[in-house]
């Protein structure tokens, strides 16, 4: 297999306990801390930056038995549709290497979908741990926030992110899951699910008993390709036992706005700690702590980084709040509502995870507008915090195309669960 | 400045500076058309509904309670430290 580039650091990283995940290997996201491995969030602002600690996520797979395989490429500091955006070179789709894996976690779910590891954990603020799942071919699940610990990561827009399983199989999703899931005295967003789920046992546990709603809003303005290989498959799970509805729910129109407006002004937040003092490439530059700075994140930072900073930071600047930011949390609202009703009239929400098929590589990189589109299908759940997986469902033109599947906050076993069934079904 | 999405290059320059980013020409000047693009997408935030939310929040503050944590050379391991151990940074003088 030619080098699809999805690692940035391929060291190993002994388990420290058996259990479990005991022979297995993971890979893990370049933007999750590992104790002396370097962490570079795939930027050259942090090529040489070694954390002193582990994450929490880390730290409970390592306990649990799991060989960590090495850090995987990934959309610089997660911003990204497509895994272009890396300061170390852009990782190729498995499935065809001439076409993207997604992203931002492209490296991690080109591992699985190469067969280099067991599993691999990856991070989703708007899509980045499903979009690349379903441009590969393989699950990739989003859980609630709250559900898994972000302690150690390192924070794009942490009001919207959460890390999740990749893996080649819902069961494999669920086994990833239930090592890293659970509160975590370190990250005070974390709540208590169901202590007793067991995600595995979900992943094993296929069913087709479901009422599936189908949200219309994300099928308009979706390739036809796209939107043909969704019908064939909701009606390959209407013969096997599943029924479906539509329902419009047009706050949606809204998501990709209102996510882009709150991730860059948490990004613009989150990121003015990279000011090349405790970390950081040095500089030449000899003026005041201003031009430093301005220096450092000058050269340390990627265009789109910079284009997310600097929007982000004009969204909330003074005049600009209540138009933007304000308006885009008052969006945020409606669509958690939205959800809400949709669910309570639906076990699950169904829609293709991608309104597109994979891009070739070099094909979206100079149209911001165009990646940013991109995003519609994934955006609305982490405006939402619930959860949600993508488990593949047949290809179009040779490339694979995912089915994503939403559910209620906390429904993880459900969604595991029903992926089996579109697993079964479409076997 | 006004209501509108013109935005020109002295906002997009004007901005770089709050941000602490330095920004080239070229890049400025591709920056001030794309930013045009992106916030007149963000125009149709304005007829979103205001959502009266039931905010089920809990105040978690508590006082602080010391704990073993990270050693000053852990915590500087990715930096330049002086003599005593403290970080580094640049001068604080205008020039």
């Amino acid at each position: 297999m030619t080098d699809l580039n999805t690692f940035i650091t391929d060291e190993s990283i002994a388990p420290t306990d058996d259990g479990p995940l005991s022979g297995s290997s993971v890979a893990v996201k370049d933007n999750i801390s590992t104790e002396g491995v370097r962490t570079t969030c795939g930027s050259a602002m942090l090529a040489d930056y070694v954390p002193p600690y582990d994450a929490t996520v880390v730290k409970r797979l390592r306990a649990a038995g799991a060989t960590i395989a090495g850090k995987t490429n990934m959309d610089e500091f997660g911003m990204g549709t497509t895994t272009e955006t890396s300061a170390f070179g852009p990782t190729k789709n498995p499935v065809d290497t001439d076409y993207v894996p997604g992203g931002s976690s492209g490296g991690s779910a080109a591992a699985v979908a190469a067969g280099e590891v067991d599993y691999a954990l990856g991070s989703d603020t708007g899509g980045s741990v499903r979009c690349p799942a379903a441009f590969c071919g393989v699950v990739g699940l989003k859980p609630t926030y709250g559900l898994v610990s972000r302690y150690g990561l390192i924070a794009y827009a942490n009001s919207l992110e959460q890390i999740g399983p990749i893996a080649p199989t819902a069961k494999a999703a669920g086994e990833l899951l239930d090592v890293i899931a659970g509160v975590d005295e370190h990250d005070q967003t974390t709540r208590p699910a169901a202590a007793d789920a067991s995600y595995a046992d979900a992943g094993d546990d296929p069913t087709m008993d479901l009422e599936i709603g189908v949200p219309t809003e994300l099928l308009d303005g979706a390739d036809e390709q796209v939107v043909d290989q969704f019908w064939a498959t909701i009606n390959a799970l209407e013969d096997a036992g599943a029924s479906y509805h539509e329902v419009s729910m047009p706050s949606i129109e809204k998501a990709v706005a209102a996510y882009y407006v709150i991730a860059m002004s948490e990004a613009s937040s989150n990121l003015a700690r990279f000011d090349g003092v405790r970390y950081g490439p040095d500089t030449d530059s000899n003026g005041n702590w201003n031009d430093v700075f301005s220096d450092v994140r000058e050269d340390g930072f990627g265009e789109e980084v910079k284009r997310r900073i600097l929007l982000g930071t004009y969204a909330t600047s003074a005049g600009y709040h209540d138009k933007y930011y304000a308006k885009a949390q008052d969006a945020r609202a409606w669509v958690r509502r939205e959800f809400d009703r949709a669910l309570d009239d639906a076990d699950v929400l169904a829609s293709p995870t991608m309104p597109v098929l994979p891009f070739e590589l070099g094909e979206g990189i100079d149209d911001p507008m165009k990646m940013y589109l991109a995003d519609a299908n994934t955006t609305p759940v982490n405006l939402a915090d619930v959860p949600a997986v993508s488990v593949p469902a047949g290809t179009a033109e040779g490339l694979p195309v995912g089915l994503q599947l939403v559910g209620p906050s906390y429904s993880e076993e459900l969604l595991l669960s029903a992926a089996a069934g579109v697993e079964n079904t479409l076997d | 400045m006004g209501d509108d999405a013109n935005i020109t290059d002295e906002d997009v320059r004007h901005v770089a500076e709050l941000a602490r980013v330095d920004v080239s020409d070229d890049e400025v000047e591709r920056f001030t058309s794309q930013f045009a693009d992106v916030l007149e997408y963000y125009e149709q935030l304005s007829d979103v509904p205001t959502v009266d939310e039931d905010d089920n929040l809990h105040n978690i503050m508590r006082p602080d309670e010391a704990r073993e944590c990270l050693s000053q050379d852990e915590a500087t391991q990715n930096a330049t430290t002086d003599e005593d151990g403290f970080f580094e940074g640049p001068s604080v003088a205008d020039e």
